[in-house]
C-alpha cells in the first residue's frame, strides 16, 4: 500500500466506519439513557423543572468558588485544554472546511498562527493534567485503565495535527493520514468511554437542576 | 569534433557572453543553496567540462517534459546548456532513424563507457513486454541494457520518477518508476508534470561542476529545488494564515487573490520549486494564475481523491453514512430502550417488599 492509497484508506473507507461508529453509538447510548424513564413525581410542584434545568445548564458553565479554591489546578487546567480543544476542533480552516463539506454550514477560520499557538498550550496542558493525575494520591487512586486511554486518544489528534501542520518527520500525506486515523481512532471509542460526557453532560445539568427546581430551591 | 569541445566553447558559439555565463552560474548556485564562494568554481567546472554524452530514453510519456525542456520562450542559457550536451540519442529529437539511431545509442554506451548519463522520461511497463517498444526492444529491456554503463540515471518526470499517470490506478499496463528496475546506479529524480527546466539544467551544472550528484531527499529529488513546500514559499501563504480563502473560482475571494486551497490547492503536501522558480522564463506559476496546485510532482498525484478537493477532507459521501447511521443508531437505542424497560419491570415485580416483620424474624434467628 503506497502513501497515497494509505491516506485514500483513510478519508474513504475508514472515515466511513468511524463515521458509522460515532453516531450509532452516540444515539443509541443517550436513548438508552433517556428511555429508561424515571418514575412519576407525585410531589406538588413548588417551581420550574423546565426553567430551573435551563439555569443549571448554564450556571454550571462557570465554576463555583469553592471549587476553584480547593481544586485550582484541575479547574483551571480543565478550562484550558477544553477551549484549547474547541478552538483547534472547530476554528482551524481545514476542519471547517471538513464540516462544511458534510453539513453545509461552515464559518470563519482563526489565523492559522492563533491555531498553533491553541495546539501547543493544549497540548501542554494536556501532559500537565497527565502529571497531575499521577502525582495527586487520590487521582491516581481513583483513575483506571480507561481514564489514562481517553487521555491518550485526547491527546493524540492534537499531537499528530501539530506534527502534520509543520510537517515533522514523515512525508505530508502520510503525517496528514496518521493525523486523520488518530481522529478516527477518538470517533470510535468516543460513544463507549467517559468521552460520552460531551453529550451526557447536558443531560445531567438538567436532570440536576429540573429536580431543584421542581421542589423550588437552587441547584 | 563537436564531441570534444568544451561548454564554454560550445556556449560562446552560440553567442552567450561571458557575463551571461556568469549570471548564470551565479543564480543556478543559488538556486542550489551553495554558498556565494562556491560560484567561481561552478564557473571554472562548467568552462572546463567536456560536453558530457547523454543518452535520452522515452519511454510511456507524452513528450510534455522534453517540451518542457527544449521549448521554453526565449533563448536561455538554460536551453543553451541543454543543447550544449552532447545528447547523443532521443528518438524525438533525433534527425536519425531505425537502425542508425539504435546504432548511435549502442555507440555512445560503448564510447562513454561508465561516464554517461541516462535521462528517463515516461514510466515503463511491466504487465506486458509489448506494450511499449522502441525498434522493437521493450522499454524495460532497452532501461536495463543503457543503465548498464551508465555514470548515472536522470529520471525527468513524474512518469520516470514515480510511475506518473501511466501508474494511475488502475494501472492496466503495471507501469512502474526507473527506480523500481534499476538499483544499482545512482538515480536522480526531477519530478514534476512537467519539470521544471531550471532544475535540470541545476542538476547537471551540479553534475559537471562536482562531478557527483547533488544532495536528494527520501524521494530521491534535488533538497536544493524540492526541499520545501509549494505552500511554504507561496506568495498567498499569508492569506491562508488569516484564514482568507476562494470558495470559488469567480468570487471575492479570487478576484483578490486569496488563498486556493478550498479549491483543492495540494501546495501544503507538494515538494517543488513552482513558486521560487516558476514557469516561463519566471513569469508565473499555477497558483500565480489562479489556479490550485495539483501536486503534480509527488508520487500518485492522479489518485489523490480529486485535484478540487482539498487533501483534508473525505473522500464518501459522509452525509449519506450520517443519515444512515443516525436511523441506525435510532432502531437500535429504542430496541435496546425496550430491553431495559422490560428488564426493569421484570425487576420490579419481581422485588419483595421488606416488612417490619421480616426484620423481626431476621433479628430471631441471630
Amino acid at each position: 500500500m503506497t502513501e497515497t492509497e494509505f491516506l485514500m484508506w483513510v478519508r474513504g473507507p475508514a472515515f466511513q466506519v468511524a463515521t458509522l461508529v460515532f453516531v450509532i453509538g452516540i444515539i443509541v447510548r443517550i436513548l438508552e439513557v433517556l428511555l429508561l424513564g424515571r418514575k412519576a413525581n407525585l410531589a406538588e410542584a413548588r417551581g420550574s423543572a423546565i426553567a430551573g434545568g435551563l439555569r443549571t445548564i448554564l450556571t454550571r458553565m462557570w465554576p463555583d468558588r469553592g471549587t476553584l479554591q480547593r481544586s485550582t489546578f484541575t479547574v483551571v487546567a480543565g478550562y484550558v485544554f477544553h477551549i484549547g480543544l474547541f478552538v483547534t476542533i472547530f476554528l482551524y480552516a481545514p476542519h471547517i472546511l471538513l464540516i462544511r463539506d458534510v453539513f453545509g454550514v461552515g464559518w470563519p477560520a482563526l489565523p492559522t498562527t492563533i491555531i498553533d499557538a491553541a495546539t501547543v498550550v493544549t497540548i501542554i496542558t494536556l501532559l500537565a493534567v497527565l502529571i497531575y493525575r499521577l502525582r495527586s494520591p487520590v487521582q491516581r487512586f481513583l483513575s483506571g485503565f480507561q481514564d489514562y486511554f481517553v487521555w491518550l486518544v485526547t491527546i493524540l489528534p492534537l499531537i499528530t495535527g501539530y506534527l502534520a501542520f509543520h510537517r515533522i518527520g514523515l512525508t505530508p500525506p502520510m503525517l496528514l493520514a496518521i493525523h486523520i486515523l488518530s481522529v478516527e481512532l477518538l470517533m470510535v471509542t468516543f460513544p463507549f468511554t467517559k468521552l460520552m460526557h460531551a453529550f451526557t453532560l447536558f443531560m445531567a445539568r438538567w436532570y440536576n437542576g429540573a429536580i431543584a427546581g421542581y421542589r423550588g430551591v437552587r441547584s | 569534433m563537436a564531441k570534444h569541445k568544451t561548454l564554454i566553447e560550445a556556449l560562446q558559439q552560440q553567442g552567450i557572453s561571458r557575463r551571461s555565463f556568469l549570471k548564470f552560474c551565479a543564480s543556478t548556485a543559488s538556486l542550489m543553496t551553495l554558498p556565494p564562494a562556491m560560484i567561481p568554481a561552478v564557473a571554472r567546472a562548467l568552462e572546463q567540462a567536456r560536453r558530457p554524452s547523454v543518452i535520452w530514453l522515452s519511454f510511456q510519456e507524452c513528450t510534455g517534459c522534453t517540451e518542457s525542456l527544449t521549448r521554453s520562450h526565449s533563448p536561455t542559457v538554460e536551453g543553451l546548456i541543454f543543447d550544449a550536451i552532447s545528447l547523443d540519442y532521443h528518438h524525438t529529437l533525433q534527425a536519425a532513424s531505425g537502425h542508425a539511431a539504435e546504432a548511435a545509442r549502442m555507440t555512445a554506451m560503448e564510447e562513454n563507457h561508465g561516464n554517461y548519463l541516462v535521462v528517463v522520461d515516461g514510466s515503463i511497463p511491466t504487465a506486458n513486454a509489448g506494450f511499449s517498444t522502441i525498434a522493437g526492444i521493450s522499454n524495460r529491456d532497452m532501461l536495463l541494457e543503457t543503465a548498464r554503463g551508465a555514470a548515472a540515471i536522470i529520471a525527468v518526470g513524474t512518469c520516470a520518477a514515480f510511475g506518473g499517470i501511466p501508474h494511475a490506478s488502475p494501472n492496466p499496463t503495471g507501469a512502474v518508476a526507473v527506480s523500481e528496475l534499476v538499483t544499482d546506479k545512482p538515480i536522480i529524480n526531477v519530478s514534476g508534470c512537467p519539470p521544471i527546466p531550471v532544475v535540470i539544467s541545476g542538476v547537471l551544472t551540479h553534475f559537471l561542476t562536482f562531478g557527483s550528484l547533488p544532495a536528494l531527499d527520501e524521494l530521491g529529488r534535488p533538497k536544493a529545488f524540492f526541499g520545501q513546500s509549494i505552500h511554504d514559499r507561496c506568495y498567498r501563504r499569508p492569506f491562508y494564515d488569516k484564514g482568507l480563502f476562494a470558495e470559488s473560482f469567480d468570487d471575492e475571494g479570487a478576484k483578490k487573490g486569496w488563498c486556493l486551497y478550498k479549491l483543492g490547492c495540494k501546495g501544503p503536501t507538494t515538494f517543488n520549486a513552482c513558486a521560487t522558480a516558476k514557469w516561463n522564463s519566471g513569469t508565473s506559476f499555477p497558483i500565480q494564475s489562479g489556479h490550485p496546485c495539483l501536486g503534480c510532482s509527488e508520487p500518485d498525484f492522479w489518485d489523490g481523491g480529486g485535484f478540487y478537493r482539498p487533501l483534508s477532507t473525505p473522500t464518501g459521501d459522509i452525509g449519506a453514512t450520517l443519515l444512515y447511521g443516525a436511523a441506525a443508531g435510532a432502531a437500535a437505542g429504542v430496541a435496546l430502550g425496550a430491553v431495559n424497560q422490560a428488564r426493569k419491570r421484570r425487576a420490579q415485580q419481581a422485588h419483595q417488599p421488606v416488612g417490619v416483620d421480616d426484620l423481626e424474624k431476621g433479628a430471631g434467628h441471630d
